[in-house]
Order: structure tokens, then sequence, then C-alpha cells
């Protein structure tokens, strides 16, 4: 089960909207408890990825060891990554399978023409493989 | 000793532990410990040929090891080891 606070799932679709046609990627922080991941932040980077970025992504090394030393400094956990698929459905494909990490939640967003379509989250399983994660949105009081 | 910090992703590999200190006089030593101390961490690591896998990279200090000597890069007993995943993917 991965929790989505409102804000953070607002600036994640601001983000691949706004990175249309190309992929956005960043980071997604907050706590897991009793196997419950609560998303209360996320880290927008660049897309490192040189040349066409509409169907590729890459986060540096130096963004990633910005982001474990931002959780570490802020009492957050690294949960995982979220990265856009624009005019694509939010499966994983190969690619991002090959490249997955273990215990990373993967949030993959699609952008339909330039308008947020549907959001969608996976984790890799102890075969390599990817698994739908459930996801439920924490509305604001 | 030297400093290893283990990314988030491989510390269910290191019994949740994000810091070792580890003895070593280069990388390849660091490779060796940690492959000897957590399997399970080993193949996250190492190819089948025993090479760092090409999504593993390995900084000292702010330094990535393939712009030094990679495995033979030296260490000093205040040197920082950070193992840092290949983040990438994309939809096709």
């Amino acid at each position: 089960m991965l929790n989505i606070e409102q804000t953070p799932l607002d600036e994640m679709i601001k983000d691949a909207v706004r990175t249309f046609p190309d992929e956005c990627c960043g980071f997604l922080l907050g706590k897991e408890e009793n196997n419950i991941r609560t998303i209360i932040k996320i880290q927008v980077v660049d897309n490192a990825k040189e040349g066409d970025k509409r169907r590729r992504f890459i986060i540096s090394a130096k963004d990633y060891l910005k982001a474990e030393l931002f959780a570490d400094e802020n009492n957050l956990q690294l949960i995982g990554v979220y990265h856009s698929h624009p005019n694509h459905p939010a499966i994983p494909s190969e690619h991002d399978r090959v490249a997955a990490q273990p215990y990373f939640s993967y949030i993959i967003l699609s952008v339909m023409n330039n308008e947020f379509d549907h959001i969608r989250s996976w984790r890799l399983n102890e075969q390599q493989q990817f698994e739908e994660e459930k996801i439920l949105i924490q509305q604001l009081n | 000793m030297a400093t290893v910090i283990i990314p988030t992703p491989l510390r269910k590999f290191t019994n949740n532990t994000a810091k070792l200190n580890i003895q070593a006089t280069n990388v390849q030593d660091v490779v060796n410990d940690l492959s000897f101390n957590f399997p399970e961490l080993k193949r996250h690591l190492l190819d089948d040929n025993g090479k760092i896998r090409s999504f593993v990279n390995v900084f000292v200090g702010d330094d990535d090891i393939r712009d030094l000597q990679n495995e033979h890069t030296s260490l000093k007993d205040d040197s920082v080891i950070s193992i840092v995943p290949a983040i990438a993917g994309g939809s096709l």
C-alpha cells in the first residue's frame, strides 16, 4: 500500500505536465510503517538523459546522493522514484524493469496530449519482476 | 577505517545498516569485504564476472571511481565510499 499526500501528488502531476513531451523524474520521500508507505514530499530532479528525453530518463549520481543526504537530514526515508510516460500508459517497460532497484516504489504518471491521465505504482518482487502497488491518495483536511 | 555508505534500496541486504566501517586499502578490498559479509548484497553489486555492475556507481568522496583507478582506487582511513545505484528507465 502506498499513501500519497495531496501536495506531493499535485507536484508530481505539475512536473509531468510541465516537461511533456519529455519524461520527468524525481524522488519520493516519506515514511514506512507496518509495510504501509506514505509519500510526504517529492524532490524534482533534472532528467540527465542526453538527447531525446521523450522515452528515457536518467537521474545523475550526484542528484541521487543529494536525495539520500536530504532524507537523512530531514528524518525521512528515500522511498522511491517517480517518472512520467508521455503519450504512453503508466506500465513499466522492460527498460524500467532492468534498471529498477529492489525496495524502491516506482511511480509512473501517464500524460496524454499534455494532460495528466493516470498514475500507478510498481515494486520489484523477489523474482525481479514488477508487481503493482495499490495507491491511496490522502485528501487534505 | 574507511566509511562505506549503503544506499537505501540495498540496506535490506546489510541488516538495515546505512554506514559500515571497513578496513581497506583500495575499493576492491571494500567490494570483497561486502561480498563476504553480505552474500545477498553481492549479486546486486557484482556481475557474473565479478566486476561492479554497470547499474552501480561507486564514489570515493565526490569522485566516481571510473574517473579514478576503478577498483584499484586507493583509500585512506578517512575515505568515504558511497555506493550509488544508477536510476534510469523509460516508456519503451
